[in-house]
């Protein structure tokens, strides 16, 4: 059985690789094609792009901005994560999903709800508060999963050595903590940069909503374009910074034991704090804007200018683009994901990082892309659904390809094995069998992709066919004009109908515990025979 | 005629080659039982004969058919093969009857046609045949460990297969459970008239339940015969260990006889791998079953089931070098006895004594061999 390790795949899966270089290519070529237009423009005009005063302060306040965030979101989380993984805690279920709620909340709605409160509220200030607290989650939720496989044996020791319960804290679990934080810092800094509502909402300048500005004015499209780049490069060079402090710190945690004891923290005299903290993120994130929204549906001045049948047409425009972007966004995703789970070596790797890279980018920058890839290589497709759907499907691709990835590689390679010996080609087996068993997972990416897509708003403005207005959209053109209460009804509209999706895939998640628990007694078995065999 | 013929048949990754020019030969209906420590390429050789792994260079002939050779590869779908892999690998979304049924859809597998398929008297046929027809319309989650290989048995055997090959099927059972299903999975195999291959580490395993032994190791098969002939006259010293207890003793060879720490023995040289026989007077390896060593007490007389002829022969022995000795340990497993024996000039030896031959430790004894030996070059 121990044979096995010196088994990789029979041969390289060239149909597979081929597939996937597709996907990878479909998906860069827009922004690559921004990127070269940019620099091989004519010098003296970049030249006077770049002279004006806007562009460093611009850079400054995206930088400044995703920082501070960053930081919020990192001092808020990793303290929320400790008390949901290692404390003891009344109602640890309720508080776990109140801690992910944010999640689900569009920052441009959630500066909606409080500007909708308190007009006044603008500027840096007001974008930082909004956006760390709707972000906080993405900090929690990895720190927390990742406190909750470490152990605490480590700080154990740490204390019997003489060391505080905070000393060996940071000798202990902060090195398994590690990767988690960093991973999750990478999706707050990404998630700053590239936001677009909730800071044209506060008015706070940054290259988002410069390149928005610039490209609705028509005239100055070329300015829009060298901005994308700009921020392209700052997105880029936060991952490879990711990069190189996680590969430090995978080094360092290898002596983390895989298995271990966890103890729990008693709370004691700092429960009130602790709660405090658990409720304070939701609360700000969701329960304020959200409760404010639902007072302006009720005024008497939004009934009066409810309009149902343009309503109901967002709704039908949002779920169709949705359904459309997350078709796509599977389709690309899925050749990378199941070449990532079945198959090793460089070339599978550089494939699947090639994918991911796609997270990096902010959906103006793809929606401003797609522009002026379509304009100048297929004009008969600008502004219409169909590249509207392909830009939802690049900008949500690697959410899929790590859903797909994960199903494909729960589904045991010797059922495979066992499909082809009984007489079934390669495509057939993977049709009848890997696919059929990786199911929840694949239907849960499309569902994930399709609540992203949704949500999305800059790639939206840019791409959407003229007259084909979404909920993002309608919201977006009301809040402009500071007409909270019309807009009111589309925020609820959109809330309600980002829950389905994201309902349905709780179910969808449940589906794919219940194919594990299903396959796991025989993978229990495998793994004790093969303690066997080395015994 | 051979159903199942392996020539020269090499395989590797970057890392090298795992399988060195492999020859293995399984006649109609037999049962072999491949047979290797971890890592041997064992199962590698069976991914290989099941076309799930590709060969560098060799033959590999089913039947009439030739699946493998000078760089050809036929899909593992047409070599009309049976797998069992360890896990039974049951698919989790049908059910015991369904599984079955996925075996027989000949190319055409999906959830709809094994359902379809599961109604059919083959299924009941074959579910009857491993007694697992009450279970039918079970998941395979919720079977035991013996039941699904059972299934899998069943599901490999539905597609009407020449050759069914059987990876560690028993590894993960219980060891009661694991006889009663060898036993069973032989019966079948025979009753089907279907050639099989079972991969396992398990060396008593390997020899209770096949036709033929291969041993392998780092690669290579060291030798292929019937399990009487591997255990009796195992071709090196390493797959007389491999295959049971034994005892080597380094010797010198004299004509028919090697002169050892225990006395003179009567031997047979062996030849190596390269057909190479140990020549008169030279250094040799001599193998000694623990079941061959004859031990009695000192005073042979108290010796319950000592007779005449015994001591007789004993005392004839004593002359030829029997040597004395005290017995260090007792391993008592019911039906017989290991006993550690230390001899007077220091040579550390173990037998194996009836269950009533058993003498206490700290016994003096006189230690003698039955019979003759196998005397090897030594190995490098």
């Amino acid at each position: 059985m121990t044979d096995r390790v010196a088994t990789p795949s029979p041969r390289r899966p060239w149909g597979l690789i081929a597939a996937s270089l597709v996907a990878v290519a479909l998906a860069a070529i827009p922004v690559i094609h921004l990127v070269v237009r940019v620099l091989s423009a004519d010098p003296a005009e970049l030249a006077a792009v770049f002279d004006r005063p806007r562009i460093p302060l611009l850079v400054g306040n995206s930088v400044l901005l995703a920082a501070s965030v960053t930081l919020t979101a990192v001092a808020l989380g990793v303290p929320s994560a400790f008390l949901l993984a290692r404390a003891r805690l009344r109602w640890r279920g309720a508080w776990a999903v109140l801690a992910a709620l944010p999640l689900a909340m569009p920052s441009y709605l959630a500066a909606y709800g409080w500007l909708a409160w308190q007009p006044s509220m603008k500027g840096f200030w007001a974008a930082w508060l909004v956006l760390s607290f709707v972000s906080v989650p993405y900090v929690t939720l990895p720190v927390a999963a990742a406190l909750r496989i470490g152990s605490t044996g480590l700080d154990d020791v740490a204390r019997t050595l003489g060391r505080g319960p905070f000393g060996s804290f940071m000798l202990g679990t902060w090195p398994q903590i590690r990767p988690a934080v960093l991973a999750g810092a990478l999706l707050v800094c990404l998630y700053t940069l590239s936001d677009f509502g909730g800071v044209a909402l506060f008015r706070f300048p940054v290259l988002t909503t410069a390149i928005q500005q610039a490209y609705s004015a028509s005239f100055s499209r070329d300015e829009a374009a060298v901005l994308a780049v700009l921020l392209v490069a700052l997105a880029l060079l936060v991952v490879i910074g990711e990069q190189v402090a996680r590969g430090r710190a995978a080094r360092r945690i290898q002596a983390a034991p895989a298995t271990g004891r966890r103890r729990m923290t008693r709370l004691g005299p700092w429960t009130v704090p602790g709660l405090a903290l658990l409720a304070l993120v939701p609360a700000v994130a969701v329960v304020v804007p959200v409760a404010v929204l639902l007072g302006r549906v009720l005024t008497a001045e939004t009934l009066q200018a409810f309009d149902g049948v343009n309503l109901a047409q967002a709704i039908g425009n949002t779920v169709l683009l949705s359904a459309g972007g997350a078709v796509v966004a599977v389709a690309l995703a899925l050749p990378i994901g199941v070449l990532a789970a079945r198959h090793r070596g460089r070339m599978v790797r550089g494939i699947e990082s090639a994918g991911y890279l796609a997270l990096g980018l902010p959906g103006i920058v793809v929606g401003l892309s797609l522009v002026f890839f379509s304009l100048s290589v297929v004009p008969a497709l600008y502004q219409t659904a169909l590249v509207l759907a392909f830009g939802y499907g690049i900008l949500f691709m690697p959410k899929a390809i790590g859903s797909i990835r994960s199903a494909t590689g729960q589904v045991p390679t010797s059922l495979e094995d066992v499909s082809r010996t009984l007489g079934n080609s390669r495509a057939r087996t993977w049709w009848a069998v890997t696919a059929r068993l990786a199911r929840p997972g694949i239907f849960a990416a499309a569902l994930l992709a399709a609540v992203s897509a949704m949500k999305e708003l800059p790639a939206t403005l840019m791409l959407r066919p003229t007259g084909t207005d979404t909920l993002a959209v309608e919201l977006w053109q009301r809040t402009d004009i500071s007409a909270y209460g019309a807009a009111a009804p589309y925020a609820v509209a959109l809330l309600l109908v980002a829950a389905v999706p994201a309902f349905l895939l709780s179910d969808a998640r449940a589906g794919r515990e219940a194919t594990r628990e299903a396959i796991a007694p025989d993978a229990r078995a495998g793994r004790e025979a093969t303690r066997e065999a080395i015994a | 005629m051979s159903r199942l013929e392996v020539r020269d048949l090499t395989v590797g990754y970057e890392g090298g080659p795992v399988l060195h020019a492999v020859d293995v030969e399984v006649p109609h209906g037999e049962l072999l039982a491949i047979v290797g420590p971890s890592g041997c390429g064992k199962t590698t050789l069976l991914r290989t004969i099941a076309g799930l792994l590709r060969a560098q260079s060799g033959e590999i002939r089913i039947g009439q058919r030739m699946v493998t050779t000078h760089g050809i590869h036929l899909a593992p779908e047409k070599r009309r093969i049976g797998w069992v892999p360890q896990d039974a690998a049951l698919f989790p979304h049908l059910t015991v009857a369904e599984n079955v049924a996925f075996g027989m859809l000949a190319g055409r597998g999906s959830a709809r046609a094994a359902r379809r398929a599961a109604k059919s008297d083959e299924v009941r046929r074959l579910l009857d045949l491993v007694d697992l027809a009450p279970l039918a319309h079970r998941a395979p989650g919720q079977l035991s460990g013996g039941q699904a290989q059972r299934v899998a048995l069943a599901r490999a055997l539905a597609a009407g297969p020449e050759l069914v090959l059987l990876d560690e099927p028993f590894g993960a059972l219980d060891p009661m459970l694991r006889a009663d299903l060898r036993a069973a999975v032989r019966e079948l195999l025979r009753a089907e008239g279907v050639t099989g291959i079972l991969v396992t580490h398990d060396q008593a395993e390997a020899l209770s339940v096949a036709d033929r032994v291969a041993v392998m190791r780092g690669g290579e098969v060291l030798q292929l015969g019937t399990p009487e002939e591997v255990y009796r006259t195992p071709a090196t010293p390493w797959v007389a260990g491999f295959v049971g207890d034994a005892v080597f003793l380094p010797g010198v060879l004299h004509g028919d006889e090697v002169a050892t720490a225990i006395g003179r023995l009567r031997a047979v040289p062996v030849a190596d791998a390269a057909g190479l026989v140990p020549e008169d007077g030279a250094d040799v390896t001599v193998l000694v079953r623990p079941e061959e060593l004859r031990v009695v007490r000192a005073d042979a007389a108290s010796v319950a089931d000592a007779t005449a002829a015994h001591r007789a022969d004993a005392d004839r022995r004593a002359d030829d070098g029997a040597l004395d000795g005290i017995v260090t340990d007792v391993e008592y497993t019911g039906h017989d006895a290991m006993l550690a024996l230390a001899l007077a000039d220091g040579v550390r030896l173990r037998a194996r004594v009836t269950a009533s031959g058993v003498v206490p430790r700290g016994t003096d004894v006189r230690v003698s061999v039955d019979g003759s030996v196998l005397a090897y070059r030594p190995e490098a």
